[in-house]
């Protein structure tokens, strides 16, 4: 079973999205997808300052299986990328939920198409 | 096949050493290059005799795991027998030592044989027009939407920038549109691999210039509903372009055109058996319907009073233009052309009736012995989708040590991880050209490895055992890329 942490939201494209208290989004891949993809060898995340639409493809991950978009759950401003995947992409694999997060946004979660845990975790179950 | 280890032809070096007889003449230094261009050591090239290097480069070319060696079910390269007189033929040396600017009086049995492949391809697709000039199946894509571009731009249609592609597509179908300039809109596959009719109608438009569809699918399946699709496309003002990847499952059955296809780009270098792999030189033959016939790439070759000739963009001003420097892989296209001579029309439809019957007898004898398919009320194509999700979560066997496996028995592995859409998958694509012996064996070996998973998994996961270099890690050579013998 994946860990599916229960404060965080989620999209069915596999992407978290936290909300910090000072309403900055944090956005990275779950463990699921994670899991799904294996080792990652190359992530590739957007540029600061970059706006970007719900659903738009933003990021990339590639691990020696396959190549994958990440897709960006919400409309907004991308405030910074996390520089340290370019030169330790396992990170994603390691602490997917901390240390592996993809990007942080300026932008509103109100009417976006999100999942809370539970809806994920059945979500996730239902695709097998 | 050769199993000991061959070091890099560096690691032959031994200074100074060198082969007169290949060696070059001993020239002036040219005056006119400046000082600071000139190089000034010696550059970085193995020093070896001429019989190191004969020696070192067979060794290698025995460590070769190939079709004239071993069954190669890798699905959806149709790694078909390569018959040894198309190569003889290609090689005839009025052939071999035609000079590509020879004048056209000068090239009339070349041409003939272009000529002739043009219109047996056309004949065998149903289209209205083919052009030999695309070097390979990437190629040919890219001049077929570049076709589907230049029809709506020569209509004034200039609203339409979107390709719809099947999620199930191989990769260079977006990247085909992308790189024509257009946006891609992706539709889902149902549960059975049939395109998501739905979600097709809803995704065409006034915006839609095309579809572009593999039929069968990557997914080793015919999409049913195709006249209907073509239909709705057409209706919404959109063309319809074929990849030719899965060919070899309908050669001489059913046309392209006859689905209703605008647009198709042909693997000569698969559908036609010419030897490929390892980067080619392929070849990706474009046939159009009538309609786009005018932007077919040049040159193309036309019969006249006076014999067969070249003709080029002056006469054809609405084509794409060139996409080779003549007209494309001359020797890939001699073999292709042979190859569809020996066959003749019974011999292509031959193609495809046995390549569909080997992918069908496979697949239900692995069925029979415990593998599961992925879509298994539907019927193989020349090629079908095997899933090993149950024997991963059981036991932790993947796709990746089955085809590891799979070498130390002898066989090739099957396309692993391909398509995305299902895990832990084998596509595996007997082509016509297997006995069923070796079929039949094949199944005994997936069979063994199975087995063996149950009793000793370690066992599997450390295949291959008798190969010349062990289990890759993949993980490790892609994120600390190695590519060089030695620093400059």
């Amino acid at each position: 079973m994946s860990n599916i942490p229960a404060e965080l939201r989620y999209t069915k494209s596999h992407e978290w999205v936290r909300v910090d208290d000072d309403g900055t989004l944090t956005i990275g891949i779950t463990d699921h997808a994670q899991d799904a993809l294996g080792d990652l060898v190359y992530v590739e995340v957007p540029e600061e300052g970059a706006s970007v639409e719900a659903g738009e493809a933003c990021a990339v991950v590639e691990s020696v299986k396959a190549a994958s978009d990440v897709y960006a759950p919400v409309s907004g401003k991308v405030i910074e990328g996390n520089p340290a995947l370019a030169d330790a992409p396992e990170t994603i694999n390691d602490d997917a939920y901390g240390a592996g997060w993809m990007f942080k946004l300026r932008g509103s979660v109100d009417g976006a198409e999100l999942m809370d845990a539970a809806a994920y975790e059945a979500f996730v179950a239902a695709e097998g | 096949m050769s199993t000991a280890a061959e070091p890099l032809i560096f690691e032959h070096t031994s200074p100074g050493r060198y082969a007169t007889a290949q060696a070059p003449a001993a020239q002036p230094l040219p005056e006119d290059i400046p000082a600071g261009l000139r190089r000034e050591g010696a550059p970085l090239l193995p020093e070896v005799s001429e019989l190191q290097v004969v020696r070192h480069y067979t060794r290698l070319s025995q460590q070769n795991f190939s079709i004239d060696t071993h069954f190669y079910p890798l699905g959806s390269c149709t790694m078909k027998y390569n018959p040894r007189a198309c190569n003889s033929l290609a090689m005839l040396p009025e052939f071999l030592h035609r000079h590509p600017l020879a004048l056209p009086d000068h090239s009339q049995g070349y041409l003939a044989c272009m000529y002739e492949l043009q219109e047996t391809l056309k004949s065998v697709t149903g289209m209205k027009g083919v052009s030999l000039t695309p070097m390979a199946g990437a190629q040919g894509e890219l001049a077929g939407v570049a076709m589907i571009h230049a029809y709506h731009a020569a209509r004034g249609d200039t609203a339409r920038t979107e390709i719809i592609v099947p999620d199930a597509a191989h990769g260079t179908n977006p990247a085909t549109a992308i790189q024509c300039g257009m946006k891609v809109r992706e539709i889902p596959t149902n549960a059975e691999g049939d395109v998501d009719f739905e979600a097709l109608e809803a995704a065409l438009g006034p915006q839609t210039a095309g579809i572009m569809l593999t039929n069968p699918s990557t997914l080793g399946v015919f999409e049913r509903r195709i006249e209907e699709i073509a239909k709705k496309v057409h209706e919404a003002g959109g063309l319809l372009y074929y990849d030719g990847a899965n060919l070899n499952a309908i050669l001489g059955q059913v046309k392209p055109g006859a689905m209703g296809f605008d647009v198709i780009h042909m693997n000569l270098h698969k559908t036609f058996s010419t030897p490929h792999g390892g980067g080619g030189p392929g070849s990706g033959a474009v046939g159009v319907s009538a309609r786009l016939e005018p932007f077919l790439p040049t040159p193309l070759v036309v019969k006249g009073g006076d014999g067969y000739r070249y003709a080029d963009k002056d006469e054809r001003p609405q084509s794409i233009g060139r996409l080779s420097a003549f007209m494309g892989n001359a020797g890939v296209l001699l073999r292709a052309y042979i190859y569809a001579r020996m066959l003749g029309p019974e011999g292509m439809r031959r193609v495809g009736e046995f390549a569909t019957l080997n992918a069908n007898y496979l697949m239900t004898r692995l069925r029979e012995r415990g593998f599961d398919l992925a879509f298994p009320g539907r019927r193989a194509t020349h090629e079908f989708i095997v899933t090993l999700k149950r024997q991963k979560q059981e036991l932790e066997l993947t796709a990746t040590d089955v085809a590891k496996r799979l070498l130390d028995h002898g066989f090739h592995a099957p396309t692993v991880y391909f398509p995305l859409l299902v895990p832990e998958c084998l596509l595996i694509e007997p082509s016509e050209t297997e006995e069923r012996d070796v079929l039949d064996a094949f199944v005994e070996a997936m069979v063994a490895i199975w087995e063996e998973a149950k009793a000793d998994i370690d066992k599997v996961k450390g295949a291959p055992y008798t190969m010349p270099v062990r289990r890759l890690d993949e993980v490790k050579a892609a994120r600390e890329l190695d590519l060089r013998w030695q620093p400059a």
